[in-house]
């Protein structure tokens, strides 16, 4: 050691003064680019400077400022994106002078977008969707979202009398409230929650859907007796099972059991509706009536052994149909149904049932062109836009109607059906969007993802899930939210 | 030029250090002050709030059995793979009896080599990914199995069972993992003069004699860096990537396969509370330190020279 020439090699290579000194000078780069790391999570998110707004006119009624760009970003999931670009097409129309809308798809939205919203750069509208879905409590908390009122308050596209509010379907603009009146989200896609069933296999059986529990049990020990399982469900997401639990709660006791519920209300599971919804679904299991290893499979594998005529009757939301498409037979004939009732003692009618708002769409406080953003949605929000979106991914939207004169498939057209049955007795339970961990891991994988394994009893069931929304009741960390 | 001698070492030294400070040494540090703060990770205002995050994680049920699950993994899983490895690597290098040679391996062994090493070209995610087709219950390849061989009545739930979903998990992890430490353990064999073999065998030594008196000894600092590796493996990406992808919720079912990684990403990514994810990201990282240290220590021996 130490024997190392200073001077640079014959080659003119690099000589140990100039090492230094490049190290050196590398050394005091990564200084700066240490604070630009520091920045990124904690910066001040002074952010970029919006656009200016443009003039209030009739055929512009929020004020879109016509040549700036608007900057969309899609979850890139069960419904694509082909839709947003075609929504996006006709805002380029509209607007000739602003330059092509910047359009990006992606399956991992929050870590695409996280550090956008930390360092006050996001993008002028977004499809929060997937399982990288950002937390929406946490960013209304943290005022990260644009109030859509004035979306809602502008005159819909198809009919300028009528404001955008009043076009959509039931429940849509109250799942983007959170605490009193602005509205933090879109819903663009309508889901119908339920019990899926093949209309094929029933005939099958001779049967009816059952609408009491009565008429249930007895078509699961006909099943049983051809080796047919009555109920199977994704035993590894048992939260799946809430999509009928929730509605039967509510067709029993009504629909302020399931309010309570929301509001974490001390002792809203221990209510009677509650425990006659639990002992009925444990039942199916004592029984023998749920497909053997359901508590071990995904939602795939559920699924594929229900459309394979393993079991009857699956709960779901209306993405199966896509989503099991591959596996389906011909004549299957896919349905859904309003949750099987308990008696005629039921506070509800049968048909009640569980629909809401899906792909919630949202505008970030700090955009450069919100009102882009906004007129964006407006436009998705027409009948023509919401049946391209109808017709290419077999789901309802938002907007109220757009079904007439497509050919639906027997899926979709059970689900229109189911919803023109309910009326009004369309319920919208909160857990899902206001409660993640408890109604996902807590309600669902350690509450009823145990009791329909068989491993606890329904009265085991409800003092548990009773102490887990207790507890969340009680958190500080978490944003608490009442139905208004 | 001795003046110049610390100058010229820092030189070299710069570069790495800087970069190792920048990405692993000031992450470490920034994640220990966020764990003092409420930063949810979805907008960049936050304030102190002192040990709240602290006491709170001493309160927390799902941390202790996060915990206790990762504590197990870091014992159970060195021990099995590496056991295993030596085992396999062995019988392939040293455990034959041939009549040509003094020191060989087991009939078949360059196959051998080539079957254990071959889950480690996959990616840990397809791994998990088919694994938990082979547990789906209702007709993944194991159940089918059973069933084939009359075992009808032996349909375990496997993944949904909550007895079986951890020895499930660490079955995946000791699969994936065995075939790089048999490769690791062979190479190391391989360097371990043979006339040392020669000598144990003609005094009589027997494969098991051959084995503990001559190869582990000898093999001593290789297994040490693979029971480090493993421990690594088991606190971090792998056992996260594989409770993610096969377990029930994930984590379940009834919290039976959660390990810290998962509810650092939990509480993270799901629940929007990053600053109390990396008051476990701290806790863990304590762990970790500490199977490190613990490691170092009991194996420290002597080095022999050959």
């Amino acid at each position: 050691m130490g024997t190392t020439s200073a001077r640079p090699g014959p080659d003119g290579g690099l000589g140990r003064r100039d090492l230094i000194k490049r190290s050196a000078a590398i050394g005091l780069i990564s200084v700066p680019a240490m604070g630009l790391l520091t920045s990124c999570a904690s910066g001040s998110g002074g952010g970029t400077e919006k656009v200016e707004k443009g003039k209030v006119s009739k055929d512009n009624p929020l004020g879109v400022n016509e040549s700036a760009q608007l900057e969309v970003v899609i979850f890139d999931g069960g419904f694509g994106q082909q839709y947003a670009i075609d929504a996006e097409k006709k805002y380029n129309e509209k607007f000739p002078k602003a330059p092509k809308v910047k359009h990006s798809a992606t399956q991992k939205i929050q870590s695409t977008l996280q550090p956008k919203f930390n360092g006050g750069t996001p993008p002028d509208l977004i499809d929060n969707s997937g399982a990288e879905q950002m937390d929406m409590g946490v960013l209304v908390g943290k005022k990260q979202l644009l109030d859509l009122t004035p979306l809602m308050d502008a005159p819909s596209v198809d009919d300028p009398n009528k404001k955008v509010r009043d076009t959509l379907r039931p429940g849509v603009l109250e799942m983007g409230q959170f605490d009193g009146d602005p509205v933090w989200i879109m819903y663009y896609a309508y889901t119908v929650y339920g019990v899926w069933y093949s209309k094929t296999a029933l005939e099958k059986l001779d049967a009816e859907y059952p609408e009491t529990w009565d008429q249930m049990l007895a078509l699961c020990e006909k099943a049983k007796k051809q080796g047919i399982a009555g109920w199977t469900y994704p035993g590894k997401f048992p939260y799946y099972l809430p999509f009928s639990l929730y509605p039967f709660i509510a067709k029993i006791g009504g629909r302020e059991v399931l309010d309570a519920i929301d509001n974490l209300e001390p002792n809203a599971w221990k209510h009677p509706a509650v425990k006659a919804a639990f002992e009925a679904y444990y039942e199916l299991q004592q029984k023998g009536y749920v497909l053997k290893g359901t508590p071990g499979m995904t939602h795939i594998q559920s699924q594929t052994a229900w459309t394979k005529g393993k079991a009857l009757f699956i709960p779901n939301g209306s993405w199966v149909e896509n989503e099991a498409a591959a596996t389906t037979p011909k004549d299957f004939e896919m349905a859904v149904a309003a949750p099987t009732g308990l008696d005629s003692s039921d506070k509800l009618p049968f048909g009640t049932i569980w629909a809401s708002g899906g792909e919630p769409f949202i505008v970030p406080a700090k955009a450069k062109n919100p009102e882009g953003g906004m007129e964006q949605l407006r436009l998705m929000l027409s009948e023509a836009s919401s049946k391209n979106f109808t017709q290419q991914v077999k789901s309802l939207t938002a907007f109220n109607g757009g079904t007439d004169g497509l050919s639906l498939s027997s899926a979709l057209q059970a689900g229109v059906d189911a919803l023109e049955k309910a009326g009004e007795n369309v319920v919208n339970p909160r857990l899902q969007d206001w409660y993640v961990k408890l109604q996902k891991e807590q309600i669902g994988v350690a509450g009823l993802g145990e009791m329909m394994a068989g491993r606890a009893t329904p009265a085991e069931t409800i003092k548990k899930i009773q102490g887990y929304a207790d507890a969340a009741a009680k958190d500080p960390n978490i944003k608490h939210y009442k139905h208004q | 030029m001795q003046h110049g001698k610390y100058r010229f070492i820092a030189g070299f030294l710069v570069l790495p250090l800087g970069l190792y400070v920048l990405f692993v040494v000031w992450p470490f540090i920034q994640s220990i002050y966020y764990s003092f703060t409420d930063w949810t990770g979805l907008s960049p205002d936050f304030r102190m709030i002192g040990v709240d995050n602290y006491t709170r994680m001493l309160d927390d049920a799902v941390f202790w059995k996060s915990l206790q699950h990762s504590l197990l993994l870091v014992l159970v899983l060195p021990l099995v793979t590496l056991g295993l490895a030596l085992f396999f690597a062995f019988m392939i290098n040293v455990g034959g009896r041939r009549r040509n040679a003094v020191v060989a391996g087991v009939r078949g062994s360059a196959f051998y080599k080539i079957a254990y090493f071959f889950p480690q070209v996959l990616s840990i995610a397809i791994v998990a990914l088919l694994f938990q087709f082979a547990f789906n219950p209702d007709d993944g390849l194991i159940n089918a199995t059973l069933e084939a061989v009359g075992l009808d009545s032996v349909q375990p739930d496997w993944l949904g069972d909550p007895g079986l979903a951890l020895p499930v998990v660490m079955m995946v992890l000791i699969w994936s993992t065995v075939g790089f430490f048999v490769v690791l353990f062979s190479a190391g064999m391989a360097s371990i003069p043979k006339e040392i073999y020669e000598a144990a065998l003609l005094d009589g030594a027997g494969r098991a004699t051959t084995f503990f008196r001559v190869t582990l000894p000898l093999l001593w600092d290789t297994v040490q860096s693979g029971w480090v590796y493993m421990g690594i493996l088991a606190l971090g990406a792998e056992s996260f990537a594989v409770v993610q992808i096969m377990t029930v919720g994930p984590g379940g079912p009834d919290y039976s396969t959660t390990v810290l990684p998962l509810y650092v990403y939990q509480a993270a990514f799901r629940d929007g509370q990053a600053a109390y994810a990396t008051t476990i990201g701290v806790a863990l990282l304590v762990v970790t330190l500490a199977f490190a240290a613990i490691v170092m220590r009991l194996g420290r021996r002597e080095r022999l020279e050959f």
